[in-house]
């Protein structure tokens, strides 16, 4: 009997509910466009709040300029909504200020690699104790499909017709190279394993890092001729392989699963190590040289 | 039960390509938008609850169905 009680206990509550609680409906619909998986990573992350169950009156959210970067307006909490490329900074000064409360930056592939990459490095080599969200669609989605410091080499932008002939930037690499306690990375077609991963994420002190993989349907779609969205979607199952898998081939595979390698992009929790973040130590700090 | 909001749906029928169960199809008639919402195909629908998080749009909700006689 008690078994089936507390089983009821874990059954979880409704998407209704979740919505109601975090979502400002007066907001919505949002303005992504249609198949676009930003929507799918603010669902994630709204059930990955609910499972931590974080007061929402201590949580800040804050985000750049971009598609992905109007995510907090659509959540009922505190938020910054920011200039281009200066999330982290601004993430920096709340969390410092006021380490009490959490702190969590939604951030796109160009607002964060590109106009803000110093800050990003910065932010994690720092390991301040925050969040930081990434969606990473390859693009200057919302500014007309420009090339990305992440579109890979070869691709198709409208500033680079014949092809993008500058090599990509990896964001999660950057970001463990940098000094991030915690990186993942994951598509998001498969929704259970980054719900898990934002929860650690918001578990972990200290700089977590989680790239979102979000196909952008209107300007990479157009531009390399992705099919629908259906097929789009697909085309990252094709393309990526889970971290463990890429260990064992790369160890034990043979010279063609090898060479198939070379194409595939690592999902899963690609780093994750423990040190003291950069407001542990200041309060630290403060308490040693305070008389 | 599969329950959807049709203003905040923008009929990228995701929910329906990834249903295990087929238990979505679009709807013979375009709606105010211009789009073929999803419609529920008679039980079919076994709760799994896939389509709720795929729906990048907030507008599917899965209801079981003891609580909607409730």
């Amino acid at each position: 009997m008690e078994k089936k009680e507390e089983k009821r206990e874990v059954e979880m509550i409704s998407a209704k509910e979740i919505r109601d609680k975090y979502l400002r409906h007066d907001m919505m619909p949002h303005i992504f466009c249609t198949g676009c998986g930003i929507g799918n990573v603010l669902d994630y992350t709204l059930w990955a709040l609910e499972k931590e169950g974080l007061d929402m009156d201590k949580t800040v959210f804050l985000s750049g300029i971009g598609c992905s970067s109007r995510l907090p307006g659509y959540i009922d909490v505190d938020s910054l909504h920011t200039t281009h490329g200066r999330a982290l900074a601004f993430a920096t000064g709340v969390k410092i200020t006021n380490p009490e409360l959490n702190v969590i930056v939604f951030t796109g592939d160009g607002d964060c690699m590109g106009i803000g990459g110093n800050h990003f490095i910065h932010a994690c080599r720092r390991n301040i104790d925050i969040t930081v969200i990434a969606v990473n669609n390859y693009i200057y989605g919302m500014t007309g499909g420009q090339v990305a410091p992440t579109t890979p080499e070869g691709d198709y932008a409208t500033t680079a017709p014949y092809g993008n002939l500058e090599p990509a930037f990896d964001m999660s690499e950057m970001a463990i190279s940098s000094g991030a306690t915690y990186v993942a990375r994951w598509g998001v077609k498969r929704p259970n394993q980054p719900i898990n991963s934002i929860q650690e994420a918001l578990q972990n002190k200290g700089m977590s890092f989680v790239e979102m993989m979000s196909p952008c349907t209107t300007a990479y779609s157009r531009q390399n001729r992705m099919g629908s969205i259906e097929e789009f979607w697909d085309w990252y199952d094709n393309k990526t392989i889970l971290a463990e898998d890429h260990e064992r081939i790369k160890q034990y595979g043979s010279e063609e699963e090898k060479e198939e390698l070379k194409d595939k992009i690592k999902v899963g929790v690609l780093h994750k190590e423990e040190k003291k973040s950069l407001s542990e130590r200041i309060q630290e700090l403060i308490e040693e040289v305070q008389v | 039960m599969i329950e959807l909001n049709e203003e905040y749906c923008k009929g990228c029928n995701l929910c329906i390509v990834y249903c295990p169960r087929d238990a979505l199809e679009p709807a013979e008639e375009l709606n105010e938008k211009g789009i073929h919402p999803p419609v529920e195909v008679e039980d079919r629908c076994n709760g799994c609850r896939l389509c709720e998080l795929i729906c990048p749009d907030f507008a599917i909700t899965v209801v079981e169905k003891d609580e909607e006689e409730e």
